[in-house]
């Protein structure tokens, strides 16, 4: 199962390395990975999306936890949670193309950042599956690049990650 | 002051006796600070792999923090073996290397590597310190995440410059880490419902690992033994934690244990892990050792290390020490124990695998057997030496024939079985024991992947015993090519050995060559009467000798292979067909 993990860490230099060289080193798999400062300087906070069996899970969560620099680990999948990831992608916009590509972008609450004669270069965000879906929605010969950032979640309504 | 002082104080500040190393370019600012002081003793090894080894012994038999300092570059790599070995043991150490200067590092500098990259796998944790002003802070911070929790080997890498920079001194006195509290006392829930469920166990068992030597629980163990009569099974690194010679001590169990407690802990129907994590060499597969049912609890400081290959009943995170004294409390005080009948009941069936002496060996006029080199060391020493060993055969033999009395006594590389770890561990053993036996056993191919430290005992005059179980074989290696690859010995012949004996006396040291099993014993009185050198017993022993019982890979530990004598009992079959519930 598909399990989306908040870590709350130091923010020191080779902390993420850490994290990252677990994963390689016990065979987890890291679907993607988004980490950057929080409010707190001090504070780094990393959002893995992962999958494996309840005890994999487990296992990856208690491993986490004994990194001496890892200060919180939380699976946001325990609970409600909203999570986003952003997608930059590069396509094909000629001819009819051209208002086909606008129409999707609209209907996925894209926005056109940078046009050119022949490319339109749309920001989407959401979930993952969304931005799946979107690349599943558009004909993938007008696909010309993409770039995501993995996922980033926070939980919902009074559950909240902090010292 | 500079940071190659501050070093040293900070040392000093944490108590240390010893310091194994090796010098270089990038600590020499380190050397030259520790020649002026009288504080703490160096120990100058001859490979940095021996220091860590060493470093590693001392803290294992001494419950102190072993401490080793090594150079850059290619000191630091040597290190890497001894850092893992202790890592995979929970040994509280702490690593120094030097680094190449902070300018100069991530340019392939001269002797430079990333040491903090490279032992990032196999150290509780490790830290590079490029400004003096943090170079304090992080020798405490390293003692303190060595012993606290779960212990382990703490790298602290230090840039040359560091060393040579000025800062004031100031010691911090206590430590806290918001994001390092490790914990201490088990949940009371959990320890309640532990309780209760030993209150109705009919076949017990309580299954001691290295957990219970680490937290200084042999009392504890002991006790908690009394109160409930239970049968105590050891893991390799438990050895001692509960009396070898004790009525109620089945022994070793796993790949190589003994029958009658790979027997009782397939069969139990309640298991009290204490500090033991269910390794593959102790329960082979988790599917066979559950196939016979059985309520698990397990008591361990390292929550990552419960449920990790079986399911438990009743986890109890938490130093074993603390959590057995509130069981044994909550026993006082609710009177609640096994049921007397049941458990004498499972005792007679105990005795019964127990009567088919499974360590029985064939006795030979001609050629030595390993095992009773160690069986006659351990009754010329009463069973009172520190025992180191390297690995294979004879490591199996040392834990099944020794019968350790108590807790640290035992000194081997369990987790990562290191060929080269008795003879420099068996130096740190003995510094921090000077006046007692301290005997390495060994195998021909295990002793010379550090013998070099011979050179270091004569240096320091480390009166070691050591003992060369030499079978002119891989033991352990041949023994597995017998048993899955059809006899071919493919490099597991040891061929060009060396004049042990005169390689000892080149050394300095007394060496001496047993070939008759009459002479064992004289050859070992001898070497335990020349107290202030070391002797070098090189023992020629049967080459086919094999160790027994033995689980094999994927078995059950009721599916063991057995020693000739006891061949014609027909294990698997045995164990399904026997029912104990009409035991109890
Ligand atoms: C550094 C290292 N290399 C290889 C091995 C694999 N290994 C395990 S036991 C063994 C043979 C040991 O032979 P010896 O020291 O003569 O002991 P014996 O088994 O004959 O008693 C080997 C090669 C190891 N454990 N460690």
């Amino acid at each position: 199962m598909r399990h989306i993990l908040s870590i709350l860490i130091e923010n020191e230099a080779g902390a993420l390395s850490r994290v990252v060289g677990l994963f390689s080193a016990r065979g987890y798999n890291i679907d993607s990975l988004t980490v950057s400062t929080t409010e707190d300087a001090t504070l780094s906070r990393m959002t893995i999306v992962t999958h494996g069996s309840d005890d994999v899970i487990e296992q990856i969560t208690k491993q986490l936890n004994k990194l001496i620099e890892v200060v919180k680990v939380i699976d946001l999948n325990e609970s409600d949670h909203v999570e986003r990831e952003l997608m930059l992608i590069k396509v094909r916009a000629t001819g009819k193309d051209r208002d086909e590509m606008k129409r999707m972008s609209d209907i996925f609450r894209g926005r056109i950042l940078d046009v050119t004669e022949k490319t339109y270069t749309i920001e989407l965000t959401g979930e993952s599956a969304k931005l799946d879906a979107f690349i599943g929605s558009v004909d993938r010969t007008l696909i010309l690049e993409t770039v995501r950032t993995g996922a980033s979640g926070i939980g919902r309504g009074e559950r909240i990650l902090k010292v | 002051m500079s940071g190659a002082e501050i070093l040293v104080r900070s040392l000093q500040e944490e108590g240390v006796e010893y310091v194994f190393g090796y010098p270089g370019g990038a600590v020499l600012e380190i050397y030259d600070a520790i020649f002026k002081q009288d504080q703490f003793k160096h120990v100058l090894v001859r490979h940095e792999q021996a220091a860590v080894h060493a470093a590693d012994g001392y803290s294992r038999s001494s419950r102190k923090v072993g401490v080793a300092l090594v150079t850059s570059g290619p000191g630091a790599t040597n290190a890497v073996t001894g850092i893992a070995t202790a890592y995979l043991d929970s040994i509280p150490m702490v690593v120094i290397s030097g680094q190449v200067p902070t300018a100069a590092i991530g340019l392939d500098a001269f002797q430079e590597v990333d040491m903090v990259g490279i032992t990032r796998p196999c150290v509780k944790h490790n830290i590079l310190v490029k400004d003096v002003r943090d170079l304090a802070s992080s020798i405490k911070k390293a003692f303190f995440i060595a012993t606290t929790g779960r212990p382990g080997p703490v790298v602290v890498d230090i840039a040359k410059d560091v060393t040579q920079a000025k800062t004031t001194f100031a010691y911090p006195q206590t430590m806290s880490m918001r994001s390092y509290n490790p914990p201490s006392k088990g949940h009371p829930g959990q320890i309640k419902k532990a309780v209760n469920l030993l209150g109705e166990a009919r076949r017990p068992v309580l299954y001691v690992g290295g957990g219970a030597v680490l937290a200084n629980a042999s009392e504890q163990v002991r006790e908690l033994a009394r109160m409930t009569g239970a049968p105590v099974v050891n893991t390799l690194m438990g050895l001692g934690a509960f009396p070898g010679d004790d009525r109620q001590n089945l022994g070793m169990l796993g790949m190589h244990g003994l029958y009658e407690a790979n027997m009782a802990t397939q069969n139990c129907d309640v298991l009290v892990a204490i500090g033991a994590r269910f390794d593959d060499r102790v329960i082979s597969v988790p599917q066979h050792f559950l196939s016979t049912p059985k309520k698990i609890i397990h008591i361990d400081i390292d929550p990552s290390s419960i449920a990790k290959r079986v399911k438990v009943d009743i986890p109890i995170v938490g130093n074993v020490r603390d959590v057995l004294d509130e069981m044994i409390g909550l026993m006082k005080q609710t009177g609640v124990m096994p049921p007397a009948e049941p458990l004498a009941a499972w005792w007679r069936q105990i005795e019964e695998w127990r009567r088919h002496d499974c360590l029985k060996f064939e006795w030979s006029d001609e050629v030595i057997k390993p095992q009773y080199v160690v069986q006659k060391l351990y009754e010329i020493t009463k069973g009172d030496a520190f025992v180191t060993s390297d690995v294979g055969q004879h490591q199996m033999f040392a834990a099944q024939y020794y019968k350790f009395k108590k807790p640290r006594q035992w000194i081997n590389s369990g987790g990562l079985g290191t060929m080269g770890f008795g003879l420099p561990s068996a130096m740190g053993v003995q510094l921090a024991n000077p006046y007692d036996t301290v005997a390495c056993i060994t195998g021909e191919a295990s002793i010379q992947m550090c013998i070099q430290e011979l050179s270091t005992c004569k240096q320091y005059h480390i009166p070691l015993k050591i003992i060369n179980l030499n079978n002119r074989y891989l033991g352990m290696v041949r023994q597995w090519q017998e048993f899955f690859y059809g006899n071919r010995y493919s490099e597991s012949y040891m061929d060009a050995l060396p004049d042990f004996v005169r390689l000892a006396e080149a050394y300095g040291h007394v060496g001496i060559r047993v070939e008759k099993p009459g002479d064992v014993e004289g050859a070992l009185r001898e070497a335990m009467s020349l107290k202030d050198r070391l002797v070098f017993l090189d023992f020629i022993t049967d080459q086919k000798e094999n160790v027994f019982p033995m689980v094999q890979n994927g078995k059950g530990l009721n599916q063991m292979d057995l020693p000739a004598h006891m061949r014609e009992l027909q294990l698997g079959q045995a164990s399904k067909e026997r029912d104990y519930g009409h035991l109890c």
